[in-house]
């Protein structure tokens, strides 16, 4: 409320024509939240290239997106999760889960596969790939909306549950490249832009980032999730279902991790169960470098998107200065409690 | 003071309310009657079921028994999207706003609309710019200018205008009825009296308006006339010109019982 008074308003703007350097920093991180991790990205390039100036070179920069297309492209679904104030650990698992069923699905009934149900259409086994992947986020969505169970636990007992049940299904076996048809491989291919290799995958990640960044701007779902996340009592007060926006979240997000599995397939040229262990926390870590709020309803994806390249560059570049691969682990892990440190600070803005 | 049943149809009515909570009793058998165009201040001690009452209109309780009416005609809400649709507004006490969305954004919340032809249908993109424009109007016809930046978050905003937000999106939507959970209770003086204002200001436009508060002063300055409730049940309706904050006190604590015959229960204006 506010008298039309001019008094308080040329008070008001004084007091904000006032504000100190930091406090003027602080405002415009807190409004534009993928600014802290763009800077991050900036400063890491700089100081790579400066340690080896081959980082730059074309060959290297195309070999970093293909490096980042896995992590950015579950990033995704990581970040509509945490948006709501959720977390998913299971991301990595049924990443596994549905590129296998995937890969088993499409092999020739020839090959020494495990189910009975191979040999099928290319098309259809990564249709019904992602749709398992859909299935286990439903389940996670499930679990979490009708016993009203906190997404960390869910999704801590559903990793477990998909990491065995591949096993389980698909007797631990990794397909191997020539055995899988064409078409599951498709993303792993690349093309030339002048100098720089790109692989389909990392396109259709880009396009992934381009529509969902669209949906969560300009979409009433979009804005729900951001709602859900920042106060659920009083989205729920204002008319939105929230266990209906949450649900869908969560397979929103298992339809992301199901095509995740198919550029996988690509990027890795063979389906093996043995997929690194740390995806899951590289993509909270993308989520969380990105500027995206552990605590929901603020972030957004293209920070999340810069997070992930941050991690690959970091990566990258210190496999390049000629540093132990324990270096990297370090730095991420250096970053990501920065990143926490600095977005709690930046909460306190006032903008 | 009348006391015969008025010809004119309450706006909002409850018939009878119970409400109970295990062996707690929030409702004994409640009857309240809003008529247009008035503010009804809603008042009573702690566990007198103020708050259970509102949240049956609300439709954030169902009432074991009894009936509610808006406009003469029998409602049953089970949420508050569909109290809304049925034109009762509640602008609860933690002002149910996102903080981190901006102001347009939270007067829309739940019911956004859509950009016309295919990019709406299909694409299904947010009008944003209509919103913004037309969250600047609703705030401009509330007397709220200085929130000149409608694309400001509404954490960024003082108690008294995250109110104004709150109060802004009900009376946005063309409701009947407006019901205030303690508006003032977390407000400086000087924003509580533009609260104040703002009540009048929303009943001079016709809406009606159930106000819930603590604060007697308060009650006295804005509310027509006065429920005063006391142990799930009503204990008196009087007004402010009947009755002294005192009585009303007493009403409440039970020290004084008011004869129905000298009761307000017929609309004042």
């Amino acid at each position: 409320m506010s008298s039309p008074s001019t008094g308080t308003v040329d008070l008001a703007e004084e007091f904000m024509g006032r504000r100190s350097t930091m406090q003027r920093i602080q405002g415009a991180l807190h409004k534009y939240p993928w600014l802290s991790p763009l800077i991050v990205l900036a400063v890491a390039v700089v100081i790579f290239y400066l340690l080896n100036s081959r980082f730059l070179l074309p060959q290297n920069l195309s070999f970093i997106t293909q490096q980042t297309v896995i992590v950015g492209t579950l990033a995704i679904a990581q970040t509509l999760v945490i948006l709501t104030a959720g977390i998913d650990l299971s991301i990595g698992a049924i990443m596994i889960f549905s590129q296998m069923l995937m890969a088993n699905l499409a092999v020739s009934t020839t090959a020494s596969n495990v189910l009975p149900i191979a040999g099928q259409n290319p098309y259809l086994a990564i249709g019904l790939g992602i749709l398992g992947g859909m299935a286990a986020g439903a389940l996670n969505g499930f679990l979490i909306v009708r016993f009203n169970l906190p997404p960390f636990i869910v999704t801590l007992g559903t990793l477990s549950i998909w990491t065995a049940l591949t096993l389980i299904f698909f007797k631990a076996r990794t397909i191997q490249g020539p055995e899988i048809p064409d078409q599951l491989k498709w993303l792993g291919s690349t093309f030339k832009i002048g100098e720089f290799q790109l692989l389909y995958g990392v396109i259709l990640m880009l396009i992934m980032y381009a529509i969902f960044g669209y949906i969560l701007r300009n979409t009433a779902w979009g804005l729900h999730i951001y709602a859900v996340g920042d106060d659920p009592n009083a989205s729920e007060l204002s008319g939105i279902s929230t266990k209906r926006v949450i649900f869908s979240v969560y397979l929103v997000a298992g339809l992301i991790i199901g095509i995740a599995g198919w550029i996988t397939i690509g990027r890795v040229g063979s389906a093996s169960p043995n997929v690194d262990p740390l995806l899951n926390l590289d993509t909270i870590t993308a989520v969380v470098i990105g500027g995206t709020s552990l605590f929901g309803g603020r972030g957004t994806l293209i920070g999340t998107l810069i997070g992930a390249f941050i991690i690959t560059v970091v990566e990258n570049g210190l496999s390049l200065a000629g540093l132990d691969q324990a270096y990297r682990v370090l730095a991420v892990g250096i970053l990501v409690i920065l990143a926490v440190a600095v977005d709690q600070w930046i909460r306190k803005a006032k903008a | 003071m009348t006391t015969q049943t008025s010809t004119v149809t309450p706006i909002l009515q409850g018939k009878d309310l119970v409400k109970t909570f295990g062996r707690v009793v929030g409702l004994d058998g409640v009857n309240i009657e809003l008529y247009p165009g008035e503010v009804l201040a809603v008042v009573g001690d702690n566990g007198a079921g103020k708050s259970t009452l509102i949240k049956c209109f609300s439709g954030a309780h169902v009432p074991d028994s009894g009936e509610m009416f808006v406009n003469g005609e029998k409602v049953v809400f089970h949420s508050t999207h569909e109290a809304r649709e049925g034109g009762v507004e509640t602008v609860f006490q933690t002002l149910a706003v996102a903080p981190a969305l901006d102001i347009a954004s939270n007067l829309y919340l739940g019911r956004e609309v859509r950009k016309p032809g295919f990019m709406g249908t299909i694409f299904r993109t947010l009008d944003k710019k209509a919103m913004r424009e037309q969250s600047a109007a609703q705030l401009r016809n509330l007397g709220i200018s200085t929130l000149q930046n409608i694309t400001q978050a509404v954490e960024t905003l003082s108690g008294g205008q995250r109110q104004a937000v709150a109060v802004a999106r009900c009376a946005a939507f063309g409701s009947k009825v407006i019901i205030l959970d303690e508006p003032t209770a977390a407000l400086g003086v000087n924003e509580s009296a533009r609260v104040l204002k703002m009540i009048q200001d929303l009943r001079d436009r016709g809406l009606s308006i159930i106000l819930i508060s603590h604060n007697m002063p308060q009650v006295f300055e804005v509310a027509d006339r006065i429920h005063v409730a006391r142990l799930g049940k009503r204990a008196a309706v009087v007004t402010p010109q009947s009755h002294s904050m005192n009585d009303v006190v007493a009403i409440m604590t039970g020290a004084m019982t008011v004869p129905v015959e000298e009761q307000q229960l017929a609309p004042v204006r």
